[in-house]
């Protein structure tokens, strides 16, 4: 029972981190129909830029608490602006061309963020301090789950918690659930509509970021190649929950997350990614849409 | 097949031109110069490997001819390039047994060093490799033909698990690995030693995913599995999360891994969780006499550090002359015998070669992270 429990919190927190990353992918989706391919490298970018607030912040001297929180704010306004800038350089421009020109464009700039970190940074692994105020639970359970999962857990589902929230109460959140029922209505009754579009990239960002210095400060290191594969593990669990759907991704991630746990548990981390991609396939046979998704409407 | 059968043919038309016609002009040949064969990568993406190499024959070989030759013999290089690729290094094994070379110093490159080999063996002669690691060139036995001055691959997974089991007494071990292929046979070599050895078992034999987000799931596996010790193959950044997430759980058995993670990046990164880790890795010959001796050679004419594999191939040259000096005449017999029978002092140490054809006093040691560094265990 123990072993079960420890897998499951492990797989809790891969999945809140998958999750949080997750919502980036499917908000945009929800919006323009676009998958953002350079989600991952901005996941990414937030941890470095926590890394060298952090830097900075140790040698003068600061509590680590502190420092996680003024990290993580820097991430976040830093992330924002580069989901603002891709928006509008590599996006917008085409927004009436077809849909694949969009997503050849995000695959460039993804590849072109990750080069342009390993160029003007450094392409070696880099240490992340260790952020996360340690503390130990009662001493039965200090060893199923230490203060950083503990951390992650919280603050991905306190940021999930405020952005539902966001989505369903406030002007904003309703400007972006009538953009991304039908675009063209919203912009005649008033919407701004790019002003939402870019509205939901920052967002985005944001979590993506927030993401990025919970799990390098976890983990304890970051290169420049950490966003591909985080990217496309979020980018699947958007697809199982339904992409489009904001619980869809939270549920996709953390289905993702305690999926691959489970298995390198009870089976082997050899086929980690053959089940969780396995349950990707069968999950879309049955349910074309995801778990969450709505079916599309056949527009005539 | 059809190749094979080709290079064959060639081969038989080679040595039956050689017995024909080449008796006489051999032994002409061999009273005023011996021909050094340098096989290896001098050209392509993989020259940075291939050339030390070639500086380092270039620089023995001056050193030789400039002290009188070897018993009044002048040595002349005859270098071919093989890219690393399988099907030149054919080409130029064909070109150096035509052009009646004594030795060959190469391949550079395990697969172009395979390919290389059946020509040579065909020809009678020897053939020294400053690089290739594969372990089944010497251990197979196919190749007596066939003598190298770096220690094969598995050298350090025996290391590893002989430290383990003997030093440190360990019984149960999790064998990790990356599922690469230089960490993956790093692992699969210490499973099978731990299993002969029969006074230790593997209790976890598992591949992780190269880069990951998180790791706690194996290492929970580790941990369930009663583990005493860890031994991964692989690189440094999957080995320092790693190290680090058993930490993290207040896991205090010993970590034994390889040369990939012997670098100082590692304990960088680590930090604190490095510390204790055990590492193997090559064997420091800064410290032998001839080590200096040829890297002042190189520093005289060039600027800069010696290429990769630059004190293995000037070691392989070194033995190869001193072989040929000893065995006073181009039998293949005779220069077998002198490598394997008579020492050698080069950068690398005193060498001589066991009978599979691995150099006896290279190899590695076993490093400990002690207070940010890594220092030898001795």
């Amino acid at each position: 029972m123990d072993y079960f429990l420890e897998l499951f919190f492990s797989g809790l927190t891969r999945g809140s981190i998958y999750a949080l990353i997750a919502l980036g992918y499917t908000m945009v989706y929800g919006i323009i129909e676009l998958i953002n391919f350079a989600h991952g490298e901005v996941y990414m970018i937030g941890a470095f830029v926590g890394l060298t607030v952090a830097g900075v912040l140790t040698s003068f001297g600061f509590p680590a608490t502190s420092i996680m929180v003024m990290a993580s704010m820097a991430a976040v306004v830093y992330a924002a602006a580069y989901g603002y800038t891709l928006e509008k350089i590599a996006y917008r421009p085409l927004r009436s061309a077809p849909r694949l020109s969009p997503l050849i464009s995000a695959i460039g700039m993804s590849i072109f963020l990750q080069n342009y970190v390993m160029l003007s940074q450094t392409s070696d692994f880099l240490s992340f301090p260790k952020l996360t105020p340690e503390f130990d639970f009662l001493e039965k359970y200090s060893s199923t789950i230490g203060s950083s999962d503990f951390l992650i857990i919280t603050v991905a589902a306190f940021v999930m918690i405020v952005l539902s929230l966001f989505i369903k109460f406030t002007r904003m959140g309703k400007a972006m659930r009538a953009t991304a029922q039908n675009r063209k209505m919203a912009m005649l009754v008033g919407v701004n509509v790019d002003q939402v579009i870019s509205a939901t990239f920052v967002i985005g960002s944001s979590l993506a970021a927030v993401g990025g210095v919970l799990i390098a400060s976890h983990i304890g290191q970051i290169n420049f190649f950490i966003g591909f594969i985080a990217g496309i593990k979020a980018f699947t669990a958007a697809v199982l929950g339904g992409i489009g759907s904001i619980p869809g991704a939270v549920l996709g991630g953390l289905i993702l997350g305690w999926t691959e746990s489970f298995c390198t548990g009870y089976v082997s981390s050899d086929y980690e990614d053959v089940f969780a991609f396995a349950l990707l396939v069968i999950i879309l046979i049955f349910r074309p849409s995801g778990l969450l998704g709505k079916a599309p409407v056949q527009k005539v | 097949m059809k190749r094979s059968l080709l290079a064959l043919s060639c081969v038989l038309m080679l040595t039956v031109g050689l017995v024909v016609f080449g008796g006489e002009k051999k032994a002409e040949a061999s009273a005023k110069t011996i021909l050094l064969g340098v096989a290896g990568a001098h050209s392509g993406d993989l020259a940075s490997y291939g050339l030390p190499s070639l500086e380092a024959a270039k620089l023995v070989v001056k050193a030789v001819n400039d002290a009188g030759g070897i018993n009044g013999a002048q040595v002349v290089i005859s270098s071919q390039d093989d890219q690393c690729k399988p099907e030149f290094a054919t080409n130029a094994a064909f070109k150096l047994v035509s052009d009646e070379v004594t030795v060959v110093l190469g391949h550079i490159c395990s697969g172009a060093t395979k390919a290389a080999l059946p020509i040579y063996k065909e020809s009678n002669l020897v053939c020294m490799s400053p690089s290739a690691t594969n372990p089944p060139l010497t251990q197979s036995g196919d190749y007596p033909n066939f003598f190298r001055t770096i220690a094969s691959d598995d050298a350090q997974a025996a290391l590893a698990t002989d430290f383990a089991i003997d030093t440190l007494g360990l019984k149960k071990i999790a064998v990790i690995h990356d599922k690469g292929d230089y960490g993956k046979g790093f692992a699969d070599f210490a499973k099978l030693y731990i299993e002969k050895s029969g006074k230790a078992e593997v209790v976890l034999f598992e591949g992780v995913t190269p880069g990951a987000v998180d790791y706690s799931a194996v290492v929970q596996k580790i941990k369930a599995s009663g583990a005493d010790s860890v031994i991964f193959g692989g690189y440094h950044p999957e080995a320092s999360k790693i190290v680090s997430q058993i930490r993290k759980k207040k896991i205090t058995i010993p970590f034994i891994s390889d040369d990939g993670v012997k670098a100082q990046k590692f304990i960088n990164v680590a930090g604190e969780a490095s510390e204790g880790v055990y590492a193997t890795g090559p064997r420091d010959i800064t410290g032998n006499p001839m080590y200096k001796v040829a890297l002042d050679q190189y520093k005289a004419t060039h600027d800069g550090e010696p290429g990769a594999f630059f004190f293995e191939a000037y070691s392989a040259t070194q033995a190869l002359l001193k072989a040929l000096e000893r065995a006073d005449s181009t039998d293949y017999e005779k220069i077998v015998y002198a490598l394997r029978n008579q020492e050698v002092d080069t950068p690398v140490g005193k060498i001589k070669f066991d009978s599979k054809g691995d150099a006896i006093g290279v190899g590695f040691s076993m490093y400990q992270v002690k207070d940010g560094a890594y220092q030898e265990v001795k």
